[in-house]
């Protein structure tokens, strides 16, 4: 309990902080969950996308 | 502040029981989606364990069919097409761009010749099956109209990366003029268009059969059994080698209707695959919020929910 008082205490105890963890929370959570989820995205969908195939044809262009 | 902390246990308890409640009834409503054998009507195995809704439904068609007098005639009887394992089919599942540029070529030497697609555009390739430089390569090869000369003469112009694909017919009477009278359509969203989808598409383009026995298909026309009405104004359009693959891939039948579906799946929906892959995001984050809501809405109405009023009297 000690870490969740000290938690409290620091950061949601005052309004001001409260508000700036849940902002600087929620873009550092955004930044990795969408990439964690686009990474998925790819690994399921590995071979298939365009992203894949383009060297073979971006190769030719130069 | 004892009474609050008390009712708030209270409330808690109460809520502790709801959530049991609530996940033996998922637990039920799982068990009877797979097939278990809880809300199964006969015990034996096999097609006579249906759910109860079966057998709802096969009553009421029962009921149903006694009432009407059922007639079939022949040119009623169209073939529903069957249901393909297309890769792209899953929740997560994005086309597969490799067939969308194979079936783009099988558009471009095949279809283009009567069917238009005018929402489509060269760019719109891009990043998707071609890469910048390939697209405007592509939109060079036609012509289109240009601005008027000095003595007002109409010319022409070369493709442009930002033009439609072009039209193969000036206007739609001289489409029909030349196919029969029957107007091929615009192929931009004929997947979403057609009863079927991909399905459909693909079970046209490969469905051509000689006509039954008592069929009478005209000049020009050809039986198609996938066809509403069985007799459509487009002949079979691929054969063996229609088209050559740059990749290599044999040009076969079923894989040319394959590719050039998935390519008109593509066109039908260019944010396929951004709405996949959002659509998770979002639907994982909005289900997570949806109960820490749920739990707080339940936690901050406890006190009130659990409170008990109770009256006396002072005097006796
Ligand atoms: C010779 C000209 C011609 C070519 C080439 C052609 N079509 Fe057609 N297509 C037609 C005509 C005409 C119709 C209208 C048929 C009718 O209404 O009976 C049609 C109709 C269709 C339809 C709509 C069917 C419906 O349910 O209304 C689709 C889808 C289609 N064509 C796809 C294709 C594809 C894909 C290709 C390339 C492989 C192609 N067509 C090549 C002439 C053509």
């Amino acid at each position: 309990m000690a870490f969740g008082n000290a938690v409290y205490n620091a950061l949601f105890r005052r309004t001001s902080t409260f508000a700036l963890t849940a902002v600087l929370g929620g873009v550092v959570f955004e930044r990795w969950y969408s990439s964690w989820s686009d990474s998925m995205w790819e690994r399921i969908n590995r071979g298939k996308l365009w992203k894949d195939i383009a060297h073979n044809y971006e190769e030719a262009d130069e | 502040m004892r009474s609050v902390e008390v009712a708030e246990v209270k409330g808690l308890k109460k809520m502790a029981a709801n959530w049991q409640r609530a996940a033996n009834g998922l637990r039920a409503g799982y068990r009877w989606f797979t097939g278990g054998q809880s809300l199964r009507v006969t015990g034996s195995r096999g097609k006579a364990g249906r759910s109860p809704m079966f057998y709802g439904a096969v009553a009421a068609a029962g009921v149903v069919a006694g009432y009407s007098v059922v007639s079939v005639a022949a040119a009623e009887a169209e073939l529903h097409p069957p249901k393909y394992a297309w890769s792209h089919k899953g929740l997560l599942s994005a086309l597969d761009h490799q067939s969308i540029r194979r079936g783009y070529l099988v558009y471009k030497e095949v279809c283009s010749a009567c069917h238009s697609m005018q929402y489509i555009s060269f760019r719109n390739l891009v990043g998707v099956s071609h890469t910048e430089n390939e697209a405007r390569v592509l939109a060079e090869e036609y012509e289109y109209p240009g601005d008027n000369d000095e003595e007002g003469n109409p010319t022409t112009r070369q493709g442009k990366i930002s033009d439609a694909f072009p039209n193969p017919y000036p206007n739609d009477e001289a489409a029909k003029f030349a196919n029969n009278g029957a107007l091929p359509p615009d192929l931009s969203l004929v997947v979403l268009g057609r009863e079927g989808e991909d399905d459909y598409i693909f079970s046209i383009l490969t469905g051509y059969f000689d006509p039954p026995e008592g069929v009478e298909v005209r000049e020009g026309m050809a039986y198609n059994p996938y066809f509403p009405g069985g007799v459509i104004a487009m002949p079979q359009q691929l054969f063996l080698d229609s088209v050559e693959y740059e990749d290599g891939t044999p040009a076969t039948v079923s894989q040319m209707a394959k590719d050039v579906t998935t390519f008109l799946r593509w066109a039908s929906e260019p944010y396929h695959d951004d709405r996949k892959r959002i659509g998770f995001k979002v639907i994982m984050v909005t289900s997570v919020l949806a109960l820490v809501a749920f739990y707080w809405k339940r936690r901050v109405w406890s006190v009130l929910k659990s409170r008990k009023i109770v009256y006396y009297s002072k005097g006796s």
